[in-house]
Parts: C-alpha cells; structure tokens; sequence
C-alpha cells in the first residue's frame, strides 16, 4: 500500500508540472461549463452539452492520460528504476490508474454538478462515469504497454481515442455510425446518460460495456505477458 | 573473506547474437570489482542479471545473505539516469526515500556528500549531466546498500563530477560496501578496484587485481630510467643492467626510475585486438 500512495503522491506532483496531461483533465468540463451557460437554444435539454462532453470526457481523458504516462515513464527509464525498487508491476498501474481515475472522477463530479440532478441521478451519473473511465483507463493502459515511446503511444492514441469519443457525437446525425457505433462503449455511456432518470432498460448496455471491457482487459493482458514493461531494449520485467 | 556474489556459467543471447558466453565468478564481501571492457562487451545486460532485471538464458547467480540470514540490501546506478525531470532533486529523492522507508535526514545528508545542496529545489530538467550524475548515485545510495551495482558511474561526465563520484565510491568501500563496477576506463578500474575482469564480446578474457595483470602481460621487461637534466634511458629489466645502475645510484643521478608494465587498455589491447575506449 505504501508503494501504492507513493507513486500517488508522485503523480500529482509530477502532474501538476505537466500541462499536456492537465489539460485533459480540465478541458472538457471547462468546456461544458462555457456551453451550458452560454448556449440555450429551444427545445435542446439543458444538460445536452454535459451529456454529450462526459461521453467525449470518458472516452478521451483517461485514455490519453494514463497511456502518456505509462510511456513517458517507459521512455525515460523512470518506470524502469521503479521496478528495480521493489514496486511491483501492479503496484505502478494501480498506482497510477488511481490516481487518473480520481482526478477524471472529480471532472465527473463538475460535469454532475453542472447537469442539475437530483441526489440520486446524480450517484447514478456517477457511476456510469465510473464505469466508463476505468473502461478507458483499461485501454489506455493497453496503449501505454505496447508503446516504447510517448511518439508511439500519441500515434495510436489519437485514432483510437477520436473513434470512441467522437463515435457517440457523430451517431446522433448519422444512422449508419450509429449502428457500428452501438458497439462502443463510449457510445453505450451516452445511452446510459441519456436515459438518465428516464427508467428505460439498460441490459443491452451494460452488456455491450462488459464486452468491451472483457476485449480491452484481453488485450491489456496479451501485451503485459508479451513485453511486460519492457522499452526497447530487453531487461525490464519485473512482477 | 566470504562470497558476496556467486555466478556460475551464465550465458546470455539476443535473438541469435551471443551476449554473455559462459561467465563464472565470485565477489567477496567489501570487495571493489570492476567489469572492464569496450562498448558492446556485454557489461550492462551482466549488471541486468545479476540484478535481477533479466533472467540469464543458462547458469546460475546467487547472492550470498549475511550471517544473520538478512538478504543483502542492493543500490543500483543504472547508465542511463532514469529521473522524473518535472520534479526537484529533492522530490526524486523524495519518492525512493518513501520506498525504501529512509528518513529525511539521510537525503539531507547525501545531498551534503554529493554536494547537492544547492541544487536541493531545481527541477531536474535544469540541471547539468554532471549534477544528474551525482543525483542518481545520491539515488543508489539512499538504501544504505551492502551491494551497489555502478554501471558506468562517469560515462561522459566532466573531470570533477568524475572526481567527486570516484571519491564518494571510496568512502562507500571504507565503509564496507561491495561495490560493482562496470567501465571502459582503465584509470578508473585501476583507481578505484581490488580486481578487475576484462570482458570482451561477452566473454571474461582475464581477471585479477589490476597489478598483477599488468605484471603478467609484461613482456617488455624493461625500465625507463630518467637522469637528472631529464635524459632517459631504457634498459632491459635484467642483470646486465645492475652495473649501470649502480654507478647511477651512487652518483645520484637518477631523477625517476619506472617498470614498463602495460597498463590494462595496453593488456587488454594486446588480448583482444579492441582497445577499452572502442
């Protein structure tokens, strides 16, 4: 546990310095604080733009969040030195992946904020936010260990994460992406939002969401055995 | 003395290409080993196994625990610095120091001994490769090792780091730290270790106390005399020589008097046809 809050403590200092991971905690909720107070057209549910931005929050900020880092860390050795010091490979991605997941979190809790529901809508929110992010953290995860650098990893990180964040916006205008999109989970946690204190059946949902996480968690797992935390050179692995 | 580090028939390879071939030895307990060869020797990938880092392809490496049983404590100064360049000197060491469950007072005490006090809030990123140096031996340090592995401590450093960091490894072997050291400077092999291994395309072409070595290859047998007025002579390392030396002495003439053994760049050259600086 000590290891655990130590690579905790480390990231937010370490965060705090760096703008490029920052800003993507900050970005989307700053933004929907800017829309909703700006923008009220007819007919548009006065929570559309804290919809639709969780669901481009959930499936960009802990995605390129915790890939940036884990292969920054793996491209400067640092990763490296904390393996040699005892912390265990899980230790690191919990480590790390909490602390992403708290901080995405605390974006959540603006976006709920901002949304205007009630107690129980809100821990409901909350939830499909939860759910959405360590989804995400899972495939960032994945991303960050089969990249040796941060080029790498930003070169697979922007296609995947502008399909399963702009997938849910782009099915709202188009029925053909909508039903490739279905299949996303992003996509799935815009329904679920949008559903939101409306009581409608969320099977198929949560379904689709455990489908990706089970794929995402498979191919996470294939690379950790495949390479572990290793950076270009051989040595590195160490459970 | 007793043995620290055993390794037995370690072999290594990358894909098809041969790394380590057969390598066996043994370090005793407050000994100075220095792993000298030339870049590509197979220096770092023996410091990945026996630190643990990577699994040897065949043999064995066991390290020995004390007499009460306790495994040994291990520092590692890796070749690259791997430190979070965003945070201070003090928050690098900060985080290692909450790993290890080390106090405060000793980074302020190895921020003393490395002369880092200075440098105690800059960001890592402003500093100078020397100081960077210095912060990641501060690093290794921290755990008040009975083992520290130094894999090319002072590769492209300037001449004082070189010099602080040489004196920082012998106060550690004072203390009785056994010390791993891996180098292609033969000055700093020869300074600072009780034996020295040569290593060349992964396999240990001589070893010994770094003397001895010299001495063994010294083919020459000859000494260099300097007179005073600063005439030299070579001379064959033989009696025929006894006379003129004599009448030397006692007319105390001579300015210097020098063996001509090889240094270990010339050993190690003459072995292998590669110099250490390759």
């Amino acid at each position: 546990m000590r290891h655990i809050i130590t690579i905790i403590k480390k990231q937010i200092k370490d965060t705090l310095r760096n703008k490029a991971v920052l800003i993507q905690f900050v970005m989307f909720p700053a933004l929907a604080v800017i829309m909703t107070r700006s923008m009220q057209i007819e007919g548009m549910p006065p929570d559309f733009f804290v919809k639709l931005f969780s669901t481009m929050y959930v499936g960009m900020a802990p995605l390129t969040c915790i890939a940036a880092i884990i292969s920054e860390e793996k491209e400067k050795n640092t990763l490296r030195v904390l393996l040699m010091a005892d912390v265990s490979s899980w230790q690191y991605l919990v480590g790390v992946g909490s602390y992403v997941f708290f901080f995405c979190m605390l974006g959540a809790g603006v976006f709920c904020l901002l949304g205007g529901y009630t107690l129980g809508q809100g821990g409901v929110f909350l939830l499909i936010m939860a759910v959405g992010i360590l989804t995400s953290l899972l495939l960032g995860a994945a991303v960050g260990i089969g990249s040796g650098s941060q080029m790498a990893a930003t070169s697979v990180t922007v296609p995947v994460m502008l399909l399963f964040s702009f997938s849910p916006m782009l099915s709202m205008f188009n029925d053909h992406i909508a039903k490739l999109a279905r299949f996303t989970y992003t996509e799935q946690i815009r329904l679920l939002l949008n559903g939101l204190g409306k009581g409608e059946r969320t099977g198929e949902g949560i379904l689709i969401i455990a489908a990706n996480i089970f794929l995402f968690g498979s191919i996470f797992w294939l690379l950790y055995r495949r390479q572990g935390f290793k950076q270009n050179q051989p040595a590195l692995t160490k459970n | 003395m007793a043995a620290l580090i055993q390794a037995e028939h370690i072999t290594h390879s990358f894909g098809d290409k041969k790394i380590i071939e057969d390598i066996s030895f043994m370090v005793e307990k407050g000994e100075v080993i220095g792993l000298l060869g030339p870049s590509g020797a197979g220096k770092t990938t023996l410091v990945n196994i026996l630190t643990g880092q990577l699994k040897a392809a065949g043999g064995s490496v066991r390290i020995c625990g004390g007499e009460d049983g306790k495994k040994p404590e291990t520092g590692i100064m890796m070749d690259s610095f791997g430190l979070y360049e965003r945070l201070s000197v003090w928050e690098n060491l900060r985080i290692f120091a909450d790993i290890y469950r080390v106090s405060k007072e000793r980074i302020e005490k190895l921020l003393d001994r490395t002369q880092l006090r200075p440098a105690r809030n800059t960001a890592v990123s402003k500093l100078s490769k020397g100081m960077r140096g210095r912060v990641n031996l501060c690093r290794a340090l921290l755990k008040d090792a009975d083992i520290l592995y130094l894999d090319e401590p002072t590769s492209g450093l300037d001449p004082a780091t070189t010099w602080k960091i040489h004196q920082l490894i012998g106060e550690e072997r004072e203390a009785g730290t056994t010390v791993f050291l891996t180098t292609h400077n033969m000055h700093e092999a020869e300074t600072l270790c009780d034996r020295v291994m040569l290593l060349n395309q992964g396999k240990i072409v001589e070893q010994g106390v770094p003397r001895d070595i010299c001495t063994r290859h010294n083919s020459r047998r000859e000494i260099e005399v300097t007179l005073q007025g600063g005439e030299r002579h070579v001379l064959p390392n033989a009696r025929e020589s006894e006379k003129i030396l004599s009448e030397w002495i006692r007319a105390e003439k001579i300015l210097s008097i020098h063996s001509s053994e090889p240094d270990l760049e010339k050993v190690f050259l003459g072995i292998t046809g590669r110099r250490l600086s390759d």
